[in-house]
């Protein structure tokens, strides 16, 4: 019984070497590479950046870019380079945090929607249907001018006001689950609504789940970078892509190099977790893959 | 008939979404620190305690929560969104309704500019699957999704503004000399100071129908009935239009409709960016303010928009769906 039962219930995405699926696509690959340059930018920050990011320079203030300062220089004399590089840190790790908030709540809420269903499921989802009616970034204005500006804060926040999408795909994969037979199977063979949901049927969902993960980093650091730059984000001294933006819209006609290069780096990470989503997203589903009409 | 019980249904379920929305949007506003008061009271040195109880008791802020809440509501129902906290004391309808336009407009614009680029583009990029043509848009079509609006916006200004100085970089219309112009010229003046904005705020929406278009288009015709429809012969030019192109925007409906908090989202900041006087730059304001009021009012009149898009998408999606519109399809 054991055995069969441990047959049934190992859902078919675990055997496919999707892996090697993604290798196939050009753009995934450079998504990947992408986000991997990131992490370890952002990791090695310290031994990377030429000059102390926070290290006021008078004499070298507003210089264009050149070799002692290959992206130049601020208002304040502040090398760009060193502030972008340390800038990473900041929107990885407020983009990385915000979804996994983002994460949990929308699995635990969509499967506690779908795996109970009738009113539970009603109550759930139609409070995900207010939550979507809100232009996102007013609540989060509305809540971020109340509180404190702090990086906490913006994650939490982001985190709290993003987690919709993985709600309904988490519910979606649990209503077409319960009613298998391996779930059936488990039940007959005593195992606990827990457990159901989170051993048997939530495997089931990793896939999809990842993919929305990855690309909700992208839509996270885009959004902290907007609010950083509407000056309720993360706040000045420290660096953040989306606040050296706003130096550089102060001085728009004097340094071109200020709203350059910010800009640029947040293009090149959202785009990086776009891809990679989007190419997992092929990977991952078999639809997709098997007509071999790959994206 | 089926339509209309359809109708009917939905409108039934909008009550209690919007009752959601003001309750949600109050808790808010309530639970966090600060009030109206504290910004005309706190650095006034000739208030007095007293003056201040006197002054949050003429407000109304001195009852409790629920009873404000009860308050607002009673208000609302006659279509009363109160008065402003600012000094002024004006209705907040009045303030929200001579800046609504600007913004309706623009957004309405962007909507138009991103179906205008976004369909054909999406189209042509499924019938050519795979095509060079396919591959350039795809990456473009990233490129554009990932660039923050903000930035682009800044790019713009310093190119076509600064740089070139063919576009006006802020505000609705000329300054200098605005009194002076015949109709046409002004017409002409709030074309050009509208261009860049229209721009920057259709930008992300382009890129994400287009996407979305030339996936749902690439779904369907891989349909047996495509195929059926080529085998008979027809024109590859009427299978794709006619057969094809019809059910592709269907979901297209759906998708429209969810991005419209979105795109009103996006007015605040491209609306401080150009200095554009909309109602993102009043929500900005009175959220600095702790303006309650005005913005309970501003996220009521947002999400009653964005409702209503839902509801015509709704509405846009069973007439050009007869399974709905026929009743044939009982499950929701």
């Amino acid at each position: 019984m054991k055995a069969i039962n441990h047959q049934i219930t190992k859902s078919p995405n675990h055997q496919i070497p999707w892996l090697g699926q993604l290798g196939n696509n050009p753009l995934a690959v450079a998504g990947l590479l992408i986000v991997g340059f990131l992490c370890i930018v952002a990791l090695s920050a310290p031994w990377l950046a030429p000059y102390d990011p926070q290290a006021i320079d008078t004499w070298h203030i507003l210089e264009s870019p050149s070799m002692a300062h290959l992206l130049g220089t601020d208002p304040l004399g502040r090398d760009c380079l060193s502030r972008l590089i340390y800038g990473a840190r900041i929107s990885l790790l407020v983009g990385i945090i915000a979804v996994g908030i983002a994460t949990v709540i929308g699995t635990t809420l969509g499967a506690l929607a779908g795996f109970y269903g009738k009113w539970i499921d009603g109550l759930i989802m139609r409070f995900v249907d207010i939550i979507l009616c809100f232009p996102t970034i007013f609540l989060i204005m509305a809540v971020i001018a109340f509180l404190e500006p702090s990086i906490l804060n913006i994650m939490a926040v982001i985190g709290f006001t993003s987690w919709m999408g993985v709600a309904r795909l988490v519910r979606a994969e649990f209503m077409s689950l319960r009613q298998r037979d391996f779930v059936l199977a488990a039940r007959i063979s005593g195992a606990s609504n827990a457990r159901i949901a989170f051993s048997h049927i939530l495997p089931n969902a990793v896939a999809p789940i990842l993919v929305a993960t990855t690309l909700g980093v992208g839509g996270a650091i885009l959004t902290e970078s907007a609010l950083s730059f509407l000056g309720i984000g993360v706040q000045p001294p420290t660096p953040s892509w989306g606040n050296m933006l706003t130096e550089g819209k102060d001085n728009l006609e004097i340094a071109w190099w200020l709203s350059m290069f910010p800009g640029l780096a947040i293009l090149v990470t959202v785009l990086g977790y776009n891809l990679l989503g989007e190419g997992l997203r092929d990977a991952l589903d078999p639809r997709i893959r098997d007509s071999g009409k790959n994206n | 008939m089926a339509l209309f019980l359809y109708l009917i249904k939905k409108i039934f379920t909008l009550g209690p979404t919007f009752l959601g929305i003001t309750l949600i949007s109050f808790m808010v506003m309530h639970l966090a620190p600060g009030e109206p008061m504290s910004l005309q009271t706190d650095f006034n040195p000739k208030m007095t305690p007293e003056m201040r109880e006197r002054l949050r008791a003429q407000y109304g802020l001195d009852r409790p929560l629920h009873i404000q809440y009860l308050q607002w509501l009673k208000g609302m129902a006659v279509l009363d969104l109160g008065l402003s906290f600012s000094p002024d004391r004006r209705p907040v309808w009045d303030k929200i309704k001579e800046r609504l336009p600007v913004t309706l407009l623009i957004n309405v614009l962007a909507i138009g500019l991103i179906l205008v680029i976004a369909v054909p583009l999406g189209v042509a990029a499924a019938v050519r699957h795979n095509s060079f043509f396919d591959q350039v848009t795809t990456v473009l079509v990233f490129v554009a999704y990932a660039a923050p609006a903000f930035w682009v916006a800044l790019l713009l200004m310093l190119y076509f503004g600064v740089h070139l100085g063919w576009l006006p970089i802020s505000g609705l219309h000329s300054l200098m000399g605005y009194e002076q112009m015949s109709v046409w010229e002004k017409l002409l003046d709030w074309c050009r100071h509208l261009i860049l904005p229209v721009l920057v705020s259709a930008l992300g929406g382009l890129a994400g129908l287009s996407r979305y278009t030339r996936s749902s288009m690439l779904e369907v015709l891989r349909q047996d009935y495509i195929t059926t429809a080529r085998a008979k012969g027809l024109p590859e030019k009427k299978v794709i239009y006619k057969h094809a192109l019809r059910n592709a925007l269907l979901p297209l409906i759906t998708i429209l409709g969810l991005s419209i908090p979105g795109l009103i989202g996006g007015s605040v900041i491209f609306e401080s960016i150009f200095a554009i006087p909309g109602v993102g730059q009043l929500m900005w304001t009175s959220v600095m303010a702790r303006d309650y009021h005005l913005l309970m009012g501003n996220l009521v009149i947002v999400s009653v928009l964005t409702l209503l898009g839902n509801q015509l998408a709704d509405i846009g999606y069973a007439l050009a769906d007869p399974r709905i519109r026929t009743g044939v399809q009982v499950e929701d």
